[in-house]
C-alpha cells in the first residue's frame, strides 16, 4: 500500500514534467539559427518550393501556433513526421527505441559486471596493488574517449582479425548472432565508461559500509569474511549504487551519439543530432520528449527499487 | 523405427536444412542518411544514389554525358523547340505490376510540377502540358524553348512512379516508393539501412545479377573505409582523399575516381544588403582572385587528387573556356588593384562550415590572402545557417559547394542570372542574362559552346564567385565486384554490376 502510494505520487509528477520538457524543448529550437525550410531544400532553392514547405509544416506561424498545433497532435498519439523523409515520428521512434534501448542494456550489463566486482575488491583490497590498478582501469574508462576507443577496437577486432563486423547493426528477430557481434563492440565502448563511474561509487560505498558498526558486529560474531562482505556490506552499499546506475542507465537512453555515429547504430542519438543539424524540428521533439519521459520512469524505477532495499523507508 | 527408415528421414531432414543457393547481397555505404524516397520532393543527393536502383528515368547519360535512352527510346523536337515528341519502351512494368505507358508519364511530368513542395519544378516547370498521342508516344509542350529539359529528364525529373502507389499513398510515397528500376523497395530502416530487392519482371533483367542491395549510411569516413576493408560493405561513395592510400595499398580493394560535375565555390557579396559594401568592387574581388594559388591549395589539402579550376565547369568539361584557363598567382597585381580600389588593407569575413576540407582550404586561402595584405577572418558556422544567411544577404564571403548538373545550363543559370534563385550574391548582368537564356534556346552544342564561352568571360571579370576546384568522384570497392563504371555525377549504376 506505501509502495502504491509512493508510486502513484511519482507517476502524478511526470505530466507535468513532459509538459515542461515540450515547451523548453519547443521555445529552444526557435533560437536554432537558420531556417528549417531551407535544410531541406539544401542546394535546391527555388523560393515556391521552400514557401510551400514552409506552409505545409505552419513554419510560417508564430511559435505559440505551432506548439498548440503540434500540442494538439500529441495528445492525439501524433507526433507529427519527419521533415526530412516523412517518416511519421512514431514509427521512427517505435523502430529505434528497441535499438537503444539493447545498446543501453548490454552496455549497462558490461559496466556493472566489470564495475561492481571491481569496485568491490577494491574496498576490500584497499590501498594495495589490486586496489591501485583497479583505480588505474577505473580512470581509464572515464577517460579515454568514446570516438577514440570506438575506432580503435573497429581496426582491431574488425578489420586486422575480422572476427566481428565494423558497423551496422541487425535486430535480434532477423539474426540473433549476428545481432550479438554488432552491439558487442558498441556496448563495450559504453559499457567500460560507465563501468569506471560504477566502480568508484561502489568502492566509495563499499568501505562506507565496511566501516559501519554492524560488519563490526559481524566479523566479531566470526562471520564467514565472504558472507561480511557480500551479503551484510554490499548489499547496503548497492543502495546509492542502484540510484547512479539508474541515472547512467537514463543517459545511455537518451542516445551515444559519437558511439552510434561510428558504429552505424541507428538509435536515438544518431537521430537526434541528425535532426538537430537538419532542423527536423517533429523527429527532436519526439525525441526529446520519449527520453524525457523515460529518464523518469527509470528514476521512479530506481526509487522502487531503493524504497524495497531499504527496509527502514518501508517502515517510514 | 528400424535403422533403415531413421537412416533415411536422417538424411531427408539433412537435405531439407540445405539452404538454397545463397542470395548475393551488395551493401554500399553512403555518407549521409537520404531524404524521402520520393523523386518529386527528394533533394539530398544521396537520395539519387538510391534511386539509381529503384527509378528507372526516362533518359540516362553515359559517362561521357551523353544522353541515352531509359524507358523512353527516342525524341523528336519540334522545329520551333516549343515541343518534343518522346517515344517510349514498351513492355515495362512498374514494381506492383501496374504497366508503364503514356498516361504514367503525363501523370508523372504533371505530379513534378503540381505537387506542392516539389523541386523539380524548376527543372522542368517550363513543360506547360502533356498530351498523350498514344499508349507509347507523349508530346511534352513547352511554354519557351528548353534545350536542358533532356538533360533534366536523365535524373529525378524525369524518374516514373507508379501512378496506383502514388495515388494510394499520397505524400507517403516517399516512404514505400514504387517504381520501374532494376530493384524493387523491401524496406527502410531511417539512418539504419534500405534494402532492395531484384525485380523479377524488369525490363532489362539480363543486365541484373545482384539479388539485393543494401544501402547503409555511416557518417564518419573513418568508420565507413573501416567497413569497407573489413568486407562488412562493398562500395563506398564519394570517399575522401585521404582514405585513398589506405584503399590503393590494399590488395582486395580498387577504387575509381572521375571529375566530378560541380564546383567548389566562394560566392561573395556583389549587391545582396549592407554587407556588400567590402566586397563589392570588382577590383576587390579581382584582387582576392588573383592573391589565392589554385594549384598549390590542391597539393596542399588533397594530395593533388582533385583538380584546381576557375570556372563553373571542370577543365576536362566540354564547355570549359580553355582560352581563360587558371591565372598564376600575381600578389603584386592584387595589391595593387586593393590600393586603385581604395581597400589596401582589406579585410572580410569568409563564412566556414566545419567540414573537414573546406576549413582546411579555408586556412591555406587565409594565408595567401594575408600576403597580399588581405585580412580573411575565418567565421565557421553550422551549414544551414550559413545557406539561409547567403539568401538574407548576411555575408560577405562564404564556402560552398554545386553538386553540379549534367547539363551546363544547370550549372550556371540559377546562380548567376539576375533572378536566378540561387544568386546570392545579387549578380546582375544583362548581357551575361541575354547569352546563357539564347544557350537554353540552343540545341547545337557548337552553337551552345561560343554563347557559354562568351557568359565565362563576364562571369571570370566580373567575379561574383570564385571557383577554386572540382573534386574526383572517388568510389572505393571490393576486388569481388566486377562491372563497375564510375560516373561523373558519382552515381552507382547498379544494372552490370557482379559480386564473385
Amino acid at each position: 500500500m506505501q509502495l502504491a502510494v509512493f508510486v502513484a505520487r511519482r507517476l502524478a509528477v511526470l505530466v507535468p514534467t513532459l509538459f515542461f520538457v515540450s515547451v523548453l524543448i519547443f521555445s529552444l529550437q526557435t533560437l536554432l539559427p537558420g531556417d528549417a525550410a531551407i535544410a531541406l531544400a539544401g542546394e535546391e532553392s527555388d523560393p515556391a518550393a521552400i514557401a510551400g514547405i514552409r506552409a505545409k509544416y505552419h513554419l510560417d506561424q508564430p511559435v505559440v501556433v505551432q506548439y498548440g498545433i503540434w500540442m494538439s497532435k500529441v495528445l492525439r498519439g501524433d507526433l507529427g513526421e519527419s521533415l526530412r523523409n516523412r517518416i511519421p515520428v512514431t514509427e521512427l521512434l517505435a523502430s529505434k527505441l528497441p535499438v537503444t534501448v539493447e545498446l543501453a542494456v548490454c552496455s549497462m550489463l558490461i559496466a556493472l559486471l566489470i564495475g561492481i566486482p571491481t569496485g568491490v575488491v577494491s574496498a576490500v583490497r584497499r590501498g594495495t596493488a589490486v586496489d591501485v590498478a583497479a583505480n588505474a582501469v577505473a580512470l581509464s574508462g572515464l577517460s579515454v574517449p568514446h570516438f577514440w576507443l570506438g575506432i580503435m577496437l573497429i581496426l582491431l577486432f574488425a578489420v586486422r582479425l575480422g572476427w566481428l563486423p565494423a558497423s551496422g547493426y541487425v535486430p535480434p528477430w532477423e539474426d540473433l548472432g549476428r545481432n550479438l557481434t554488432t552491439i558487442l563492440l558498441p556496448s563495450i565502448v559504453l559499457g567500460t565508461g560507465v563501468a569506471g563511474v560504477m566502480m568508484r561509487h561502489t568502492r566509495g560505498a563499499m568501505l562506507q559500509t565496511l566501516s559501519a558498526d554492524y560488519v563490526r558486529t559481524a566479523r566479531a560474531k566470526s562471520v564467514p569474511e565472504r558472507l561480511v562482505v557480500l551479503k551484510h556490506a554490499l548489499r547496503n552499499a548497492l543502495i546509492p549504487v542502484i540510484t547512479l546506475g539508474a541515472i547512467e542507465f537514463g543517459r545511455l537512453l537518451s542516445g551515444a551519439v559519437l558511439t552510434e555515429q561510428i558504429f552505424a547504430i541507428p538509435g536515438f542519438g544518431k537521430m537526434l543530432v541528425d535532426g538537430v543539424f537538419n532542423r527536423d524540428y517533429a523527429v527532436v521533439q519526439g525525441v526529446v520528449l520519449v527520453s524525457a519521459g523515460l529518464y523518469v520512469l527509470l528514476n521512479l524505477l530506481a526509487d522502487i527499487l531503493y524504497f524495497l532495499a531499504n527496509p527502514r523507508l518501508r517502515g517510514a | 523405427m528400424s535403422l533403415t527408415r531413421l537412416v533415411t528421414l536422417t538424411l531427408a531432414i539433412m537435405l531439407a536444412a540445405v539452404p538454397a543457393a545463397a542470395q548475393s547481397v551488395l551493401r554500399i555505404g553512403l555518407n549521409d542518411d537520404p531524404d524521402a524516397l520520393d523523386p518529386t520532393i527528394s533533394r539530398a543527393y544521396t537520395g539519387r544514389l538510391v534511386f539509381a536502383g529503384l527509378c528507372d528515368k526516362l533518359f540516362d547519360v553515359t559517362p561521357e554525358l551523353k544522353i541515352i535512352p531509359q524507358l523512353a527510346i527516342g525524341f523528336e523536337w519540334a522545329p520551333d523547340q516549343r515541343s518534343v515528341v518522346l517515344k517510349l519502351r514498351s513492355g515495362v512494368k512498374f514494381h506492383d505490376g501496374e504497366p508503364f505507358n503514356a498516361d504514367a508519364v503525363k501523370f508523372n511530368i504533371e505530379r513534378h510540377i503540381n505537387t506542392a513542395g516539389s523541386f523539380r519544378k524548376t527543372e522542368i516547370g517550363q513543360i506547360s502540358s502533356v498530351d498523350v498521342l498514344d499508349a507509347t508516344t507523349v508530346r511534352l509542350n513547352l511554354s519557351e524553348p528548353l534545350v536542358p529539359l533532356l538533360a533534366a529528364l536523365t535524373d529525378r525529373a524525369g524518374m516514373m512512379v507508379s501512378p496506383k502507389a502514388a495515388r494510394a499513398l499520397g505524400d507517403k510515397f516517399g516512404t514505400r516508393p514504387v517504381c520501374a528500376g532494376p530493384y524493387r523497395f523491401v524496406e527502410r530502416v531511417a539512418q539504419g539501412k534500405i534494402a532492395m530487392e531484384r525485380f523479377a519482371d524488369y525490363w532489362d533483367k539480363g543486365t541484373v545479377h545482384i539479388d539485393r542491395v543494401e544501402f547503409i549510411p555511416i557518417l564518419d569516413s573513418t568508420a565507413r573505409l573501416a567497413s569497407l576493408r573489413s568486407g562488412d560493405l562493398h562500395m563506398i561513395e564519394r570517399a575522401s582523399p585521404t582514405d585513398l592510400p589506405e584503399i590503393r595499398g590494399d590488395s582486395r580493394l580498387r577504387v575509381t575516381g572521375v571529375p566530378e560535375l560541380g564546383y567548389q565555390m566562394i560566392p561573395m557579396n556583389v549587391n545582396n544588403g549592407p554587407k556588400s559594401k567590402t566586397l563589392g568592387d570588382v577590383r576587390v574581388r579581382q584582387a582576392i582572385d588573383l592573391a589565392i594559388d589554385r594549384e598549390t591549395l590542391v597539393k596542399a589539402v588533397f594530395n593533388d587528387e582533385y583538380i584546381p579550376g576557375n570556372q563553373w565547369v571542370s577543365p576536362t568539361n566540354q564547355y570549359y573556356n580553355a582560352k581563360l584557363p587558371v591565372r598564376k598567382r600575381d600578389v603584386a597585381r592584387a595589391r595593387q588593384l586593393l590600393k586603385e580600389a581604395g581597400q589596401p588593407n582589406l579585410a572580410f569575413t569568409l563564412i566556414v562550415p566545419p567540414e573537414r576540407d573546406r576549413q582546411e582550404a579555408a586556412q591555406i586561402i587565409q594565408a595567401m590572402l594575408a600576403e597580399a595584405g588581405i585580412t580573411m577572418k575565418i567565421q565557421t558556422q553550422e551549414n544551414v545557417t550559413m545557406l539561409t544567411n547567403g539568401r538574407k544577404g548576411d555575408f560577405e564571403a562564404y564556402f560552398t559547394f554545386w553538386s553540379g548538373r549534367p547539363d551546363p545550363d544547370g550549372n550556371v543559370f540559377t546562380h548567376n542570372t539576375c533572378k536566378g534563385a540561387q544568386n546570392d550574391p545579387r549578380y546582375c548582368n544583362a548581357e551575361f542574362d541575354a547569352l546563357v537564356a539564347k544557350a537554353r534556346q540552343t540545341p547545337d552544342p557548337a552553337g551552345r559552346k561560343k554563347l557559354y564561352d562568351r557568359a565565362t568571360k563576364h562571369l571570370l571579370r566580373d567575379l561574383p564567385r570564385l571557383h577554386l576546384w572540382h573534386r574526383r568522384v572517388f568510389t572505393g570497392y571490393t576486388a569481388k565486384l566486377t562491372g563497375f563504371t564510375p560516373y561523373p555525377d558519382g552515381i552507382i549504376r547498379l544494372r552490370g554490376l557482379k559480386l564473385n
